[in-house]
């Protein structure tokens, strides 16, 4: 049973608070889904629990161990989806998903990939170069893409961007499959994703204005950034 | 290690089907040593005079010119962020990539460098060390240009901030590759120069991977 949690996180971008104080935790085969306005800081909590982006406190743990301990080993266990689709335009759509296998060790790679691309229904494109694809295409490869090797936890940024109704549906049953296996899904959307019973982070709740920040952590009070043990002492 | 290959595979094929990239560095060293002798006059003894060191600055602005690119596109399209949160080193894969810059671009430089030694009127006794020299020099030019490559990510402009953070640090390596040329052409053993030039490419080699990863993470927060 793995267990992925954060307490007390606070994302600064730039001059702005994007969030602060916000905690969270789920458990194999829970979904949670980020909710909140444009700019509440959707897409930065994803980045910082991908390890991209360093919290400016708190920390995010897998297990119980910070994930800013062993990048190499979070990094192995998670797919990232953000909202480029990272589709090279000279390479055809099989040579863009294998990069991506070779990478993460993945054995037995061609099978993976049909496996992945059967999933999505685009084994017909396997052979066409990226800059044929249309921008639902691109997405389906890119999704493609998270199915491939072994991964525990999903973070997928507007996953559905592009795509149909029809695949939305797809993108619902394979958020499905992957909770049934005990994969964590952590997800944000714009339209109503069909998946069962998620957590709702509410991100606007965690959005407070800066100065109430600055007084509530006077150790904080710098532009450089802060150690978590610093901050604690 | 496989990621270090897989990476180094698809940047060259990359390079293979977009063609382009190598065919304008090359292209670039030619025309800029081209314009020497129409700028100074076509005597032959003075083109002699200046050959190494005028070879030596066009394959310098030449390396120079493709390093925006190395990875420009692939932090665009959103690559880069990919190859961050993949569970293999960062250093590694950012030692692929340069290798590939280094074969697409370095390479065709070094063969492409007698040519225009031959083209201003350099003495023969020179070539070997100008190939030998260059042969250490380039990979130390990608290697050096890969961490500014990568500081400039996300800027404007890059193209000309790259080569302000980058000129000054390459004058090592047009130091001891001009002065490693002129040395076997006066007669007297390249070798000190060689070896020096070997030494700043083993340092570069062992430093700039971490520095340059860094900036990548820098870039993707």
């Amino acid at each position: 049973m793995a267990d992925f949690s954060g307490s007390d996180l606070t994302c600064l971008r730039g001059e702005r608070l994007v969030f602060g104080g916000l905690s969270f935790a789920a458990k194999s085969g829970d979904a949670v889904m980020l909710r909140g306005r444009n700019g509440a800081g959707k897409s930065s909590l994803l980045r910082v629990m991908a390890g991209l982006l360093s919290p400016r406190s708190g920390q995010v743990c897998w297990d119980g161990e910070s994930i800013a301990d062993d990048r190499i080993a979070h990094h192995a266990r998670l797919h990232y989806l953000g909202h480029p689709d990272a589709v090279k335009p000279v390479l055809s759509v099989r040579d863009n998903l294998r990069l991506w296998g070779q990478l993460r060790g993945v054995q037995n790679i061609e099978h993976e990939i049909d496996a992945a691309l059967d999933v999505l229904d685009i084994h017909h494109l396997a052979r066409v170069s990226g800059r044929y694809l249309s921008s639902g295409q691109k997405r389906r490869t890119a999704l493609a893409r998270i199915l491939m090797g072994q991964s525990d936890l999903w973070l997928l940024d507007e996953p559905t961007v592009g795509l149909d109704r029809e695949s939305c549906g797809e993108v619902s049953r394979m958020i499905a499959d992957f909770r049934a296996r005990g994969g964590i899904v952590i997800y944000s959307t714009h339209i109503d994703l069909e998946v069962d019973n998620p957590t709702v982070l509410d991100l606007d709740e965690f959005a407070i204005p800066m100065v109430e920040w600055l007084l509530e952590h006077p150790e904080l009070d710098g532009t450089s950034p802060v150690s978590t043990q610093e901050a604690a002492q | 290690m496989n990621g270090f290959f897989a990476i180094l595979r698809r940047d060259l094929s990359l390079a293979l089907r977009q063609g382009a990239d190598s065919v304008m560095v090359v292209a670039f060293f030619i025309v800029t040593t081209t314009l020497f002798p129409f700028g100074v006059g076509p005597e032959a003894n003075i083109l002699a005079r200046i050959a190494s060191g005028v070879i030596w600055v066009s394959a310098l602005l030449a390396a120079m010119l493709s390093l925006e690119r190395v990875f420009q596109t692939d932090y665009e399209d959103g690559t880069l962020e990919l190859l961050t949160l993949s569970p293999v080193s960062l250093e590694l894969l950012v030692l692929g990539k340069v290798l590939a810059h280094w074969l697409t671009t370095g390479l065709p430089l070094i063969i492409a460098a007698p040519l225009m030694a031959l083209m201003l009127n350099m003495d023969q006794d020179g070539f070997i060390t100008l190939m030998v020299a260059m042969l250490l020099g380039t990979p130390a030019l990608s290697l050096i240009g890969a961490i500014g490559a990568a500081l400039i990510l996300g800027a404007r402009r890059g193209g000309v901030l790259v080569s302000l953070l980058v000129l000054p640090l390459y004058i090592p390596v047009l130091i001891f590759g001009a002065g490693a040329v002129e040395a076997a052409l006066l007669g007297i053993s390249a070798t000190a120069q060689l070896q020096i030039m070997a030494a700043i490419l083993l340092i570069a080699l062992a430093a700039t991977p971490f520095a340059t990863a860094n900036a990548v993470r820098q870039a993707m927060e």
